[in-house]
């Protein structure tokens, strides 16, 4: 089918291409921006005057629930969020039940979300075997799967040699690793940054010192074995000033930030708000401010959503008891946009965060608009006010602390592949 | 009003729960120690009962074993002729929250009044309250390491009963900070109550980050932090903190946080000691000192009726009446 986006604004953060023109897909393809090819005549014009049309976003990481956990979320509710949000590619962590640490699972996952039609999937293989950290997966195998991205989860690989010759192994098949780089001992039982709020509050504590010293230990291997690796979700600006230092030096290692984590920090917590409850906590207003700064310097190249959809129950608990995570796929790209309005961030910045530099990390060829790129676009008003109401969320998942935010971005469609997976009001 | 604050009162803006000392104000607590001044010569009398909360009931809902503090509430409430239910309910901490909230859901539909709350986990009892209908009120009877607020009151409740004001007062406190909600409920009222010297004495593994926040002073030296001072209260150090990684051992906290004889001739003359209870006596305190001429803790025991009576009635006798009835 053929499709022109008519008269919207075509961002491009790779090529730094932004122009009011008409886009033209064919064959799932971009087949010109601008003047139509010679013969091209669309089966469909989308009006995309006064709208932004920019790659589809990649979102570093989420879950979708299955399998395992389908009782918090479904994989076609997590997908449609996506797609509502602008999210065309999903990276799917390999904490599942059971988890993807086999050929298998990546396999079973791929035709699910396949089968969905909607957003396309990245699974990420896991390091070592059920995630115990203790050994080593078939990464040959997973590779040969299309999982070219490991990582262990939020599980930390607590024995440092296993943890070196993960590394090692998965450098021998080329591979790329995601961190998640807590401490466990330092995180032990604690649901909370170390401050001023938890001293208030009296909960056990995850001090800066987990994610600074389990930084370090893996910048430490990383040096010795050469791997790519990438910090997916840092929290603390010692660390992301400590993976700015190893990229100075040479170390082929990028830096990552959820959203949330630049819009939060500790004190959002308040009085045992279980929505501010999240892994790695949120830090201080320093903390947060730094990362701000990092993101838009380029020091942190990716902002993902670390999507975790709860139901209702998880959430109505005592602090250290409730679940973390915030469902908030669907709120990535306006949460990231409202950073655009409030001057934090270049435009530009902010969708290469979304979009270009995780494919270029995950080494997928998406992200980018330009002739012959694969047609997975978002669509979006920039100023389009709308406010997050919990029960106006497509995920299965209602926990969000930006319930009664005011957005200003929304997306009016999501193109993958060239077809239209999403339209507002449709 | 501060979040922490807002959560206690109705919309009337009427104390409705009384879960923290927190961000109470000045007024509110005094009102509270005024109205259990009222109340110490019911428990002199022989007829121990005014008919304050007569057809109220009153649910002790203890997740965490406690005798001592609940029977307290047991006293407190029958004095202002309650109807008492003691309720030791269990539950495993894996378990989500609802847990909690079906439990009170199905004792509020029995038209309980006040809930009377103890569990191991910090903000069990703003999470009920948050959650608890009109007219339901919730007592915070102490909630993992945030807030013992009716010990604190009672604390200073002795307190104005022995120095009679707090502004010139200087007090230390001794011990666990780190894990114990009785400090951190004493810190916000004595704060608010005016006291401008107050000190927090113990290792640096037992005094919890950023705690100058809340306006005190750290001592690692206990003979420093003693010095001068006119009230010193002792924490209650649980044993489980001796497994050698916050503390060494017993005799190690000792000999440098054991509030001795010698060390109590470092604070004012006139200086009394207080301790929230159960002591552990040669560990936190020598025996000497505990029994001693200046130690109130018994006091402390007897006027925990009285404060606890006062703040049933505050709640039950302001909120109460846009209740149910």
């Amino acid at each position: 089918m053929n499709v022109t986006l008519h008269g919207g604004r075509v961002i491009d953060p790779a090529s730094g291409l932004d122009t009011v023109a008409d886009l033209h897909i064919r064959d799932q393809h971009v087949a010109a921006i601008g003047v139509a090819p010679d013969g091209f005549t669309a089966d469909e014009t989308f009006d995309a005057s006064g709208l932004v049309v920019a790659p589809g976003l990649i979102d570093m990481q989420a879950r979708l629930r299955e399998p395992g956990e389908d009782h918090t979320g479904s994989m076609e509710a997590e997908l449609a969020a996506a797609v509502r949000g602008g999210v065309t590619t999903v990276c799917v962590p390999p904490d599942t039940y059971p988890p993807i640490d086999t050929p298998a699972m990546a396999h079973m996952i791929r035709q699910r979300v396949d089968a969905s039609g909607l957003a396309r999937v990245f699974p990420i293989g896991a390091l070592t075997v059920a995630l115990e950290g203790e050994r080593l997966t078939d990464m040959g195998s997973l590779h040969q799967a299309g999982c070219t991205v490991l990582s262990n989860g939020d599980r930390a690989i607590e024995n440092t040699l296993v943890m070196r010759r993960a590394l090692q192994y998965a450098s021998t098949f080329d591979l790329t690793v995601l961190l998640n780089a807590q401490d466990p001992w330092l995180v032990g039982n604690g649901c909370i940054h170390e401050g001023e709020i938890a001293t208030r509050l009296g909960l056990p504590v995850i001090p800066e010192a987990a994610e600074t010293v389990g930084v370090a230990r893996d910048l430490a291997l990383i040096e010795t074995t050469g791997i790519r690796a990438h910090f997916g979700c840092l929290s603390s600006a010692r660390a992301v000033a400590m993976v700015a230092d190893a990229r100075r030096r040479g170390l082929p290692v990028s830096a990552g930030v959820t959203v949330h984590h630049l819009h939060l920090c500790e004190s959002d917590v308040g009085v045992f708000n279980t929505y501010c409850k999240v892994m790695p906590p949120l830090r201080g207003m320093a903390d947060r401010d730094a990362l701000r700064r990092a993101v838009a310097e380029g020091v942190v190249a990716t902002i993902c959503s670390d999507h975790q959809a709860h139901g209702k129950d998880a959430k109505l608990a005592p602090f250290s008891e409730a679940a973390s995570g915030i469902a908030g796929i669907e709120t990535l790209l306006a949460l990231a946009l409202n950073l655009v309005r409030d001057g934090v961030l270049e435009l530009r910045t902010a969708l290469a965060a979304l979009t270009v530099n995780p494919a270029r990390i995950l080494g997928i060829d998406r992200g980018s608009i330009s002739t012959g790129s694969v047609a997975d676009l978002c669509v979006f008003d920039p100023d389009s006010p709308w406010t997050l109401r919990d029960t106006g969320l497509t995920s299965r998942g209602t926990n969000t602390p930006f319930k009664d935010t005011e957005l200003h971005a929304r997306v009016k469609a999501t193109l993958v592949a060239g077809r239209f997976v999403f339209r507002d009001g449709a | 009003m501060t979040p922490e604050a807002s959560v206690q009162y109705d919309e009337h803006g009427r104390l409705r729960h009384f879960l923290t000392t927190e961000g109470l104000g000045r007024e509110m607590l005094s009102e509270i120690l005024d109205v259990a001044a009222s109340f110490i010569s019911v428990g002199e009398r022989r007829i121990k009962k005014v008919p304050l909360l007569h057809g109220k009931t009153v649910v002790n809902l203890f997740f965490e074993a406690s005798t001592r503090t609940r029977t307290t509430f047991e006293i407190a409430a029958k004095r202002l002729s309650a109807d008492v239910i003691n309720m030791n309910a269990t539950r495993l901490s894996t378990t989500k929250g609802e847990s909690v909230l079906d439990t009170v859901q199905t004792l509020e539909a029995m038209h309980t009044d006040m809930f009377v709350v103890r569990d191991k986990a910090s903000g069990t009892a703003h999470l009920i309250a948050r959650h608890a209908p009109r007219g339901v009120s919730i007592i915070n009877a102490g909630d993992g390491r945030h807030a013992h607020p009716t010990q604190a009151m009672l604390d200073m409740f002795t307190i104005r009963q022995q120095k009679g004001v707090f502004e010139p007062l200087t007090v230390a406190i001794t011990g666990d900070v780190l894990h114990s909600r009785v400090a951190r409920s004493q810190i916000h009222a004595l704060r608010q109550l005016g006291v401008s010297d107050l000190r927090v004495i113990g290792p640096a593994t037992l005094l919890p980050t950023e705690i100058e926040k809340l306006g005190v002073k750290t001592f690692y030296n206990m003979d420093e932090g003693v010095e001068g001072a006119d009230v010193l209260i002792m924490l209650r150090l649980q044993m489980e903190r001796m497994d050698g990684q916050l503390l060494p051992g017993p005799e190690e906290y000792f000999r440098y946080y054991g509030l001795t004889e010698r060390r109590l001739k470092r604070a004012k003359p006139d200086a009394i000691v207080m301790h929230p209870g159960p002591m552990n006596r040669g560990l936190e305190i020598a025996s000497s000192v505990a029994d001693g001429p200046q130690s109130v803790i018994l006091t402390q025991v007897t006027n925990g009726i009285a404060v606890r009576m006062a703040i049933m009635a505050k709640l039950l006798g302001d909120a109460g009446r846009d209740g149910r009835e």
